[in-house]
């Protein structure tokens, strides 16, 4: 009995597949097929959020020429291999794993389809068919630095991070040059959340910066709880990833916005065109693409909540990031213990920003493990 | 106030037609549900229900998907047949993971696949050795292995997540928070098929779920140690007049479901991540006592039980691939599909008295 009805149904699941199969051939012609793989859902206002603008970007730009594919909530580990492979299979000629942790699973499967061109979001490693990028968001966190050093009545800034890797360090830093180019006395506290997205945990930590004293916060977590809280409190902070004014209308000074869109286009643009490219770039870091305010990939939200002078102390630096004038990363640059890592002159290059493994003068404590 | 009562004895039309009544109500629902939210239903249920089934490789994703929540299911089986609440195997499944994976870091040259021998029994005992704890606890101090074995799922997370940002992380890999690449010999290996090559990702740890199965079923209705754990499990009272040993039921059934969630964590991270990362399970551990409900708590049963979970959320991904439904929706058509199997499963064996409680 369970045999022939285990019959029936994959006979009916087989001609139904086939039916499907001739369906979608019949009907397979121009639009270039894009698929994009989400850690979270838009709706975390957040990080995942930016993405969806970028694609949205993508399907506005191009109209019927692509079809785009989208699977969000995918957990980093065997569960991305499969999917990913799942919309090569599908014909996806271009795919964005747009999470650090896609990195090994993408890299398998771009073995398999060596045809198929992947973009990985964050990551370190590339091959033929593997492209990396990401977005200078530590240029964001320099004018942060500015604005709340300006507008800081307690000299005390509170941070949250994700985790004390390289590239949340770096944002630390950058802040920290920011708030000292405009203000020696104030000092950057840093509490660690240990999770990318988690309005809870963000939440209780925007509490207890407040709670010690710290009247502007920042962040490099996903959510809008740390705002949500400050708009509570009375305190300022700064949107991350998407502007998140609609959750802080007093409270948000600016958003740094993540801008993927750009990216996107032109990627599926040079595939379209026989032009894909893996770019150039040394491996040591992340992202053969790495932009950052100057190529548009990361915007700054419109300041607000602000004296104009402020402001205009704000538009200074982000036109002197913009022309270059401002190197956020130049020397005398010494650590909190007071060690020199560079000497007037002479400035960190990429390398040396995805080695960073300590604080900058401005910033308390020590970075942890 | 619900109370449900015990049938007298189950009726046999019932058993093949609850089921299918689950089946029917689960569809009709998903039916309104998507229709309600203007996705086509019928092409959805296809592509939850069938499309898993529609290529050979998708077939294979299954069987990988099934393959952990199979085992664990398989472990905790043996802890609730005995009325032992293990609720921790998923920390179990971390901590299996973690200690094969100490131990395959700590060789980094081996290539002899004989080593998996050693990181699986290394697997076998960081889960048992975590589900002792509650085990120990619960038989001398008679604290309750609900709530410890629940709080240890987050102990071994922060544990895992610890190690890899610390101890065991990779100096090459920037600061983030992952291990070494292990060894080729703590590998598993995908299986290469004759003209076809590899199927997805279908590998050798799917024949210890063929292994598992049968023996755990002669376990179970063979032998005295599986009629044990059912006697202790319907009657505990007659357990003890036959001098069943309660305390060595409880730790040996906690043990061995610890062990088989560290096998599975073994399995998992040798054959489809090949590295330490802060997140090694995503959920197996819970979504296993689904299973082993589902199932029956029968072997057989939770083999089927693995591999209907493993398809419904592999069609949920292809859903959203091809229709762009977003997993909330239908993870909310998972949740019914779960609430009418078990639902039909309870009224099988229970009737339903309201009677009129105190207000």
């Amino acid at each position: 009995m369970i045999k022939f009805c285990m019959r029936i149904f994959s006979l009916i699941a087989l001609s139904i597949s086939v039916l499907f199969f001739v369906i979608s051939s019949t009907f397979a012609g121009s639009p270039t097929k894009v698929g994009f793989v989400y850690l979270t859902t838009p709706g975390d206002h957040g990080w995942t959020y930016a993405h969806e603008l970028g694609k949205q970007m993508v399907e506005k730009r191009f109209g019927k020429d692509v079809k785009v594919s989208v699977v969000e909530n995918v957990p980093e580990g065997p569960d991305a291999t499969r999917v990913i492979r799942e919309l090569a299979k599908q014909g996806n000629e271009i795919i964005f794993t747009t999470s650090f942790g896609y990195m090994e699973p993408t890299l398998k499967v771009a073995k398999e389809f060596p045809d198929v061109k992947f973009e990985h979001i964050t990551g370190y490693k590339r091959s033929k068919n593997v492209a990396t990028g990401n977005i200078r968001f530590y240029e964001g966190r320099y004018i942060q630095g500015v604005v709340a050093g300006l507008m800081t009545k307690t000299n005390k800034i509170g941070y949250i991070g994700a985790y004390p890797i390289a590239e949340v360090i770096m944002g630390i830093n950058a802040f920290a040059q920011g708030l000292k180019s405009v203000n020696k006395d104030a000092s950057i506290s840093v509490i660690w959340a240990n999770t990318w997205y988690d309005p809870v945990k963000e939440a209780d930590a925007a509490k207890v910066h407040i709670a010690e004293g710290a009247d502007v916060l920042a962040q490099h977590t996903d959510s809008p709880a740390m705002l949500q809280i400050a708009e509570k409190n009375g305190a300022m902070g700064f949107g991350q990833s998407t502007d998140m004014s609609a959750f802080a209308p007093k409270a948000q000074l600016f958003a740094s916005i993540n801008n993927w869109g750009p990216y996107y286009i032109k990627k599926i643009e040079e595939l379209r065109n026989g032009k894909w490219n893996t770019g150039d770039g040394p491996n040591h870091w992340p992202g053969n693409v790495w932009g950052g305010i100057k190529s548009d990939m990361l915007v700054i939200s419109k300041f607000e909540n602000m004296p104009s002078n402020v402001a205009q102390k704000a538009q200074e630096a982000l036109d002197g990031i913009k022309s270059g004038k401002i190197n956020i990363f130049a020397g005398p640059l010494v650590d909190n213990t007071g060690k020199e890592i560079i000497p007037a002159g002479k400035a960190l290059d990429d390398g040396a920003l995805w080695g960073m493994n300590y604080y900058l003068q401005g910033v308390n404590g020590k970075v942890p493990g | 106030m619900i109370t449900f009562i015990p049938r007298d004895r189950v009726s046999k039309n019932w058993i093949m037609i609850a089921p299918i009544l689950s089946i029917a109500f689960t569809i009709f629902f998903g039916l309104l549900i998507f229709t309600f939210l203007g996705y086509n239903p019928l092409e959805t249920l296809y592509q939850i229900f069938v499309s898993p089934f529609s290529r050979i490789d998708r077939i294979s994703d299954i069987l990988v998907k099934a393959c952990p929540l199979i085992i664990i299911g398989t472990g905790l089986m043996l802890c609730f047949k005995s009325n032992v609440w293990n609720i921790g195997a998923e920390g179990q499944f971390i901590m299996g993971a973690l200690l094969a994976g100490f131990i395959a870091l700590s060789f980094p040259n081996i290539e002899t696949k004989f080593f998996l021998l050693i990181t699986i029994l290394a697997g076998f005992v960081g889960g048992a050795l975590w589900a002792f704890i509650p085990a120990i606890l619960k038989t001398k101090l008679n604290v309750n292995e609900i709530l410890v074995s629940l709080m240890l799922v987050y102990v071994a997370m922060l544990f895992i997540d610890f190690i890899v940002r610390g101890p065991l992380r990779d100096p090459m890999s920037f600061g983030f928070p992952l291990s070494k690449p292990y060894p080729e010999g703590a590998l598993i290996n995908k299986i290469p098929f004759p003209g076809i090559g590899f199927l997805g990702q279908l590998h050798y740890g799917i024949l210890f779920v063929l292994l598992l199965t049968p023996i755990s079923w002669f376990f179970v209705n063979k032998t005295l140690g599986g009629f044990k754990i059912n006697v202790l499990g319907s009657a505990p009272q007659a357990a003890k007049f036959a001098g069943f040993k309660q305390n060595s039921i409880t730790i040996t059934v906690l043990l061995l479901s610890g062990g088989l969630a560290g096998v599975a964590g073994v399995i998992e991270v040798s054959a489809n991540i090949g590295q330490l990362q802060p997140e090694v399970s995503f959920g197996y551990g819970f979504t296993a006592i689904i299973v082993a409900f589902l199932g029956r708590l029968n072997p057989t049963g939770i083999l089927f039980a693995g591999i209907i979970i493993a398809t419904v959320k592999l069609g949920a991904d292809n859903a959203q691939m091809t229709m762009g439904i977003p997993k909330v929706v239908t993870g909310l058509f998972e949740g019914i599909l779960l609430f009418f199997l078990l639902t039909g499963e309870t009224l099988q064996k229970y009737k339903i008295k309201w009677s009129e409680g105190k207000k």
